[in-house]
């Protein structure tokens, strides 16, 4: 066990945790985040992505060790009331079904724009080629980030 | 935006933490600030009723659903069905809404706790949940209208028929005056409720038919939704099983020490042939879990696929099948057939994939069990929790939180019936979690199938017999009895089936056996259209046409309905109008109640072919929110496509061969081709579309792929080493 402090979401948060624990983890367990989601534990969905200093990361598969002073942000810090462009657009496409996928598609949306604000189609298919939606929303997602870049 | 509803789910789970019972449930709804409290009954077979339900919640018991009044002048609807991503969170109350003639805005929704006594169906699944509650959500609504306008008609002393209501106020327009349903409420809750209403004109519909977000898009899109991994419980711990590693194995002897030792965990413990790791955070029971030493043991065979390769084709020539239906005589026409077309398709299992992996909570304190957790059939895991504790169904209550897909999977009781069971041994409260390897490996499967059709011609290429034989690993009856088209438009017809029984467990998935039934018909039917010479379309229509003429036997599907789709698909798509390189297939099902059509546009790049377009016209009744109806169709669509292309789970002595997304592929955002959807608008009440967008599209897409490059597709996963033609199909 090992004590960390993370900056997460503009917060520092210190945690007594393994030094293997996935941030996935410990955001869920300790910090009681439950905005990212557990969906593979290898970094094939994407259900679990944050932002790490800005980059969209699978924190499924990112030991707590590893991340020293970097910035972390997770949904719940994405915007302060629920209104991030991408969220908004998220409501108005109507985009989601079961809904579980979704928070890990914006965040990686939301890194994507952030480096390219005109995402072409083929962007944002390479962008979120690593998030599954087993509810097969993708055309929702698709239309909702080419919304939230056109705001 | 619906940011109050949020408030309410987690005001709930506050209530249910504290006293976790309905009844408490039902004094609290009915003694927070007055108003009115109307309960009523959907989704049971009993005509519809309602009564005012006051505090002291008497008779409040045999309702499961609750419209509340609120003095703010602000509705509540507590539903009690699953919500599983189909939607009925936001379209059941729209059509509380519609009736009662209110502001949408000013609707808020909440899942209603579990009828521990009376409820009857409360299960998403069967693409059911719509069909079966319309016309009650529409009563309860017309219900509390009407009690509202008589509040008003008393306070006024003006006669009820010259009221009227608008956007959740009765007017009297005579007068110029007007009153909110919120300052009318506690008046109403006074009355008793009329027995009959009358519902609204079609015409006069403001909600019902339109575009409306989903009412937990805010907490979704914020990670404030509330699924069954991110329940907590003051006291919780956390458990994973270990399961037997392969189909038909059993646990013979365990050693825990080692991972009790570890740290953070409570206990390592045994049930049912399975060993609980069971402490207190995510990370560390999975760990310990690995360092629990086990001897498994054989208890029954180890299955491999290429047994089940065999058993198929062994089961093909089985004089043991069961006959689903016959008319006529096929053994004589097939004799004196001028012609014969024959053809087989097979697919194999599939695991649903939610993307939550399964998991429940279980607190069981000596004779009373709470659970809570992701569900589509809360009263299957009550009642079979009851039976295994030994504890009556009355002291079992379940919540639901929202889940995170289903698929049918979540149908099932297994991981209820373990975390209760597990709880129960330890006594302390505890949520079971399966990560993702235990949720694909480790069973429940939609079951391997294999189909023989033939059909005969006559001389003149007219069909005269048509057979069918579906064989499945534990499908039960792969020919879902038979009954579909085209039965019914041929004189000589059997349909039979055969069974193989094996330790892997199945059970169903999205749209039951026609998941790949339609995909096989549908491409068999292509073929048969080839060898008479006809249009495909033109094929289906006079079959139909025969059907209405010459019926044969008992016919499930409504003529005029299945044409409509086929026409106006065809229409849509410019069926035998388009440009020679692009390159359609046509495939259309009935299944579920609903009629789906469906067309692909294939096209060769660089000699390879792509698949284009999809268009699709679907006939599922009146359309309750149509934002929801498209977002299901468009899914079911892709959902299809994924599957039918890529969907393979193959065993190797009992072993399920992928247990993640790295060996078991899943349709991603760069695969899914154009897609074009079209209601066929008839009037009729709303007959479900969770389900039968999905089946025929398989047949649509692999009859397009035949025309651009002349093979035939006839087993799933449609990629394999041999179709190496379908490496840029998508």
């Amino acid at each position: 066990m090992a004590l960390y402090t993370l900056k997460i979401n503009g917060k520092n948060y210190k945690t007594d945790v393994a030094e293997d624990t996935p941030l996935l983890w410990v955001l869920r367990d300790h910090i009681g985040l439950t905005g990212t989601k557990y969906g593979c534990g290898i970094a094939s969905c994407g259900a679990c992505t944050v932002h790490i200093d800005g980059q969209a990361m699978r924190s499924c598969v990112m030991p707590v060790s590893t991340i020293a002073a970097s910035k972390i942000t997770t949904i719940e810090g994405l915007s302060e009331k629920g209104d991030h462009p991408l969220q908004k657009a998220w409501d108005e496409k109507d985009v989601s079904q079961c809904g579980y996928c979704q928070t890990g598609q914006i965040m990686t949306a939301a890194a994507l724009l952030k480096t390219n604000p005109k995402p072409s189609d083929t962007d944002i298919d390479n962008a979120l080629a690593g998030n599954i939606c087993r509810c097969g929303t993708y055309h929702r997602i698709k239309e909702a980030v080419k919304l939230a870049a056109k705001k | 935006m619906h940011q109050l509803e949020v408030g309410v789910t987690f005001h709930l789970l506050k209530l249910n933490k504290m006293q976790h019972n309905r009844r408490d449930f039902i004094k609290y709804a009915a003694t927070a600030g007055g108003g009115l409290l109307l309960g009523f009954n959907i989704l049971t077979p009993k005509r519809f009723s309602s009564a005012v339900i006051t505090a002291d919640a008497e008779g409040a018991l045999s309702f499961n659903a609750y419209l509340s009044i609120n003095v703010d002048g602000t509705a509540t609807i507590f539903s009690p069905n699953p919500e599983s991503g189909q939607g009925i969170k936001t379209s059941f109350p729209m059509t509380v809404a519609e009736e009662l003639d209110m502001d949408w805005k000013l609707v808020k929704v909440a899942q209603a706790p579990l009828d521990s006594k009376r409820f009857e169906r409360q299960v998403a699944g069967g693409s059911g949940s719509t069909p079966h509650s319309w016309k009650r959500l529409r009563e309860a609504g017309a219900t509390a209208r009407q009690m509202l306008m008589e509040a008003a008609a008393k306070r006024w002393q003006v006669p009820l028929s010259s009221l009227t209501t608008e956007k959740g106020k009765v007017l009297h327009k005579a007068t110029n005056r007007q009153l909110t349903y919120g300052a009318l409420a506690t008046e109403a809750a006074q009355l008793t409720p009329p027995k009959n209403v009358t519902l609204k004109d079609r015409k006069d519909f403001k909600i019902i038919g339109t575009f409306v977000s989903g009412v937990d898009n805010q907490a979704i899109t914020t990670g404030k939704a509330i699924y069954g991994l991110d329940f907590k419980r003051e006291g919780m711990l956390i458990a994973m099983l270990q399961r037997p590693p392969a189909f038909g194995l059993k646990l013979k002897s365990f050693d825990g020490a080692a991972a009790k030792a570890m740290p953070g965990i409570v206990d390592v413990v045994s049930f049912s042939n399975k060993v609980a790791v069971v402490g207190k955070t995510t990370w560390e029971v999975k760990k310990a879990r690995e360092a629990v030493k086990i001897e498994w043991e054989k208890d029954e065979t180890l299955e491999n696929t290429s047994d089940h390769n065999r058993i198929f084709k062994e089961l093909m020539n089985s004089d043991k099948a069961e006959v689903r239906r016959k008319n006529g005589d096929t053994e004589g026409v097939f004799k004196t057939a001028a012609q014969v077309v024959e053809a087989e398709f097979q697919c194999p299992f599939l695991p649903h994939n939610a993307m939550e992996p399964m998991n429940f909570f279980a607190d069981v304190q000596g004779d009373k069990a709470e659970l809570i957790g992701p569900t589509q059939n809360p009263g299957s895991n009550r009642d079979q929790v009851a039976k295994l504790l030994n504890i009556p169904k009355e002291n079992v209550s379940v919540e639901m939180t929202r889940m995170g897909g289903g698929f049918g999977r979540r149908l099932n009781s297994d991981f209820a019936l373990e975390a209760a069971e597990l709880s129960s041994l330890i006594k302390k409260p505890v949520k079971v979690m399966w990560t993702r390897e235990d949720d694909m490996a480790g069973g429940i499967y939609r079951p391997a199938c294999r189909y023989r059709f033939r059909m005969a011609l006559d001389k003149n290429n007219a069909i005269i017999g048509y057979e069918q034989r579906g064989v499945g690993i534990n499908a039960g009856d792969a020919t879902r009895g038979g009954n579909n088209f085209p039965s019914g438009a041929i004189p000589n017809v059997l349909i039979d089936s055969v069974n193989h029984k094996s330790p892997i467990t199945t059970g169903p998935w999205r749209a039951p056996i026609t998941n790949f039934l339609a995909y096989a018909e549908q491409a068999f039917l292509d073929e048969v259209a080839e060898k008479m010479g006809k249009d495909p379309v033109q094929m289906r229509l006079d079959l139909l046409d025969n059907a209405k003429k010459n019926p044969t036997g008992d016919i499930k599907y409504d003529i005029d309905r299945f044409r409509k789709v086929i026409e106006t698909v065809a229409e849509k798509a410019n069926w035998g109008k388009k440009s020679k390189d692009i390159y359609q297939g046509f495939s259309v099902y009935f299944s579920h109640n609903s009629y789906v059509a469906q067309i692909a546009d294939v096209v060769l790049e660089k000699k390879q072919p792509v698949l284009k377009k999809v268009y699709c016209a679907i006939d599922c009744g009146i359309l309750v929110n149509k934002s929801g109806a498209l977002n299901q169709a468009v899914g079911s669509i892709v959902d299809g496509l994924g599957h039918a292309m890529y969907g393979n789970m193959t065993f190797k002595d009992g072993v399920a061969e992928q247990n993640n997304f790295n060996t078991y592929r899943m349709i991603r955002i760069n695969e899914v081709p154009e897609v074009e959807v079209h209601f066929v608008d008839n009037g009729i009440d709303p007959t479900g579309l969770g389900e039968p967008v999905l089946p025929p599209l398989g047949g649509a897409v692999a009859n397009a792929f035949y025309k651009a490059t002349g093979k035939r597709i006839r087993q799933q996963p449609f990629i394999n080493e041999e179709n190496t033609l379908l490496e840029k199909f998508l």
